[in-house]
């Protein structure tokens, strides 16, 4: 609550304490079927069958290859679709130029394609029956059901974030202080790392936070593209997936609470920036076009 | 400002626009564009009767059914509790409500995958939530309300992942209000009930709509909470994205691509009903400032 909030509560018709606590009861039962009830009966799977089985689990050789590989894949994607968003932010934040609001949607589509069809999509490239199927055949080189796939699906899920949080703030911040700096004499990385970086570094953090929890935790896209080889294309998501499905069920959710842990530190984290930073706020993983976020 | 514009010329104070916007461009068609219009190339090879036998074969038509049917309850559900939780989260005060607010975005966090294992296990016959609606028997049969497995579970996984939209996009509008609206609806003799109805609510419409259409969008296109918890039958708890990803397994890549170009074709539609919406509501809300 906020304090002009405070002052004028008093003023304001309120509900009825019945209501309200109604309300409040409501909202916190629906939260707690669908959130928390899930959240502890993972953890609570995953030790059903004790600690011991739990840390075997995770110190299996198979396991240990799905978050050598998840690592890879969220270590490419996420400092490439980095670079990105500061370069897209720069572009539209501090020049003008026709078709911007087109680029802005055509920025934000991955996130409205199902994660299927974004692994689909390699697949019609580079699958065997695919554009450049034959000719990668013939040189040999893997990329459907081998790790490339992987991480090109991870980039194209994971694409938007860091653009779509900085795109705002740096049109927000507008361009007088970067053009103080070039005024005054410092060069274009100058003024970029002194000036423009400073300013954008809790959005920055900010979209890389979300893009990693989405990095490590894709599933669809990647499922396509994998092919399942345990131990070689195989991620956290799609071990989690071959365990459960092969009824090792106390396995499936004890490799599942590492994911569920990186979620809740991802939350928590984000929770922190946005304390840090009050511009940024909420609506992070929602995806209202930015086009329009941004006023 | 005055740097950047003498007369009518423009100078650019700022360097790296063509880097900047090349590199954009260049990165945007290599990863997003080029791979996407493979999905409409790929499907022009087919002919008209081929891509219709597909995209309206039975089976087909029954996912459509179910993955429409399916996200737009899910979709419903989550306006109605959606709004009751930002209500309660941006007018009352609680404890604990700092950390409900963090929860709300849990369902984005978490990875799919572990949403379909936990929720699957859960709604079984045998789990937490899934023993209270029914039970086996010793002769194996099972009594009562199925959810997992059936095209309620469906339902339930896509009402999970799209639980935090409806809160994320009324939420900052809630906030926004002017409670001086109220204050005079009030003074002119208004009830409570009636300056909820036709003083807030009129507000919150677009936002409301706009959340609405995004948790519907991102339910048609979601897999991994469903593919667990869904049995995956044909005609029965199969929906689009399970369907094109069992064509996928088959190496059925025409089919699959033919079904992947309808699913494109509507959730296209969908952001541009959602571009409309927001359009709207930042004008209703200009206008309400005004």
């Amino acid at each position: 609550m906020t304090a002009a909030e405070k002052v004028n509560a008093p003023h304001r018709m309120a509900e009825p304490p019945l209501v309200r606590r109604l309300l409040i009861g409501i909202a916190l039962g629906f939260m707690a079927l669908f959130l928390v009830i899930p959240l502890v009966s993972v953890f609570a799977e995953a030790l059903k069958q004790g600690f011991g089985f739990y840390f075997q689990t995770l110190r299996d050789p198979l396991t240990l290859s799905a978050i050598k590989l998840t690592l890879i894949a969220a270590g490419i994607s996420v400092p490439l679709n980095c670079i990105f968003g500061v370069a897209a932010a720069w572009a539209i934040a501090k020049f003008d130029f026709r078709g911007k609001n087109i680029l802005l949607t055509l920025i934000d589509l991955p996130f409205s394609i199902s994660p299927v069809i974004s692994g689909l999509i390699y697949v019609l490239i580079f699958g065997a029956q695919g554009w450049f199927g034959p000719w990668l055949q013939d040189h040999n080189i893997k990329i459907i059901f081998a790790v490339p796939g992987i991480v090109l699906a991870t980039i194209f899920v994971t694409f938007p974030f860091v653009a779509r949080e900085l795109i705002p703030l740096m049109q927000a911040q507008g361009r007088n202080e970067e053009e103080a700096a070039r005024v005054l004499g410092a060069s274009g990385w100058q003024t970029f790392w002194r000036v423009t970086i400073p300013n954008i570094k809790w959005g920055l953090l900010y979209g890389v936070i979300l893009c990693n929890a989405r990095a490590m935790g894709e599933f669809g896209a990647v499922s396509v593209v994998s092919g399942h080889i345990q131990g070689q294309t195989n991620t956290i998501p799609l071990h989690v997936q071959i365990l459960y499905e092969s009824n090792n069920f106390a396995g499936a959710f004890a490799v599942a609470s590492l994911l569920t842990f990186l979620a809740l530190v991802t939350l928590v984290l984000k929770t922190w920036v946005e304390y840090k930073n009050t511009a940024l706020r909420g609506t992070a993983f929602t995806p209202v076009p930015i086009a329009k976020k941004a006023v | 400002m005055p740097t950047r514009q003498t007369g009518a010329k423009k100078i650019r104070v700022l360097p790296g626009f063509k880097l900047t916007l090349g590199f954009t461009l260049f990165y945007l068609g290599l990863i997003v564009l080029i791979p996407l219009m493979s999905v409409f190339i790929k499907t022009s090879t087919l002919s008209w009767a081929q891509f219709s036998q597909t995209v309206f074969s039975p089976q087909a038509l029954a996912a459509y059914r179910l993955s429409f049917g399916a996200s737009f309850f899910a979709a419903l559900i989550n306006a109605v509790f959606g709004l009751i939780v930002a209500w309660v989260l941006v007018r009352y005060s609680f404890f604990g409500k700092k950390f409900v607010d963090a929860l709300v975005d849990l369902p984005f966090a978490l990875p799919t995958a572990v949403a379909g294992i936990t929720l699957a296990t859960l709604y079984a016959p045998n789990g937490w939530i899934g023993h209270f609606f029914g039970s086996v028997d010793k002769s194996g049969h099972f009594h009562g309300l199925q959810i997992s497995y059936t095209q309620l579970g469906v339902f339930v996984a896509l009402t999970f992942i799209g639980l935090p939209f409806i809160v994320r996009t009324v939420q900052p509008v809630l906030e926004d209000f002017d409670p001086e609206l109220e204050d005079a609806a009030a003074s002119l003799g208004a009830s409570r009930w009636q300056i909820f109805w036709r003083v807030i609510f009129p507000t919150l419409t677009p936002a409301l709509l706009t959340g609405f259409a995004l948790a519907f969008a991102r339910a048609l296109g979601e897999y991994g909470s469903v593919v667990f918890i869904s049995s995956n039958i044909p005609m029965k708890t199969q929906i689009v994205p399970l369907l094109i990803m069992s064509e996928l397994d088959g190496f059925q890549y025409a089919k699959a691509t033919a079904l992947a170009v309808v699913m494109l074709v509507v959730s296209f539609l969908l952001l541009l009903a959602v571009n409309v919406l927001q359009w709207w509501s930042n004008r209703y809300n200009t206008n309400n400032l005004a």
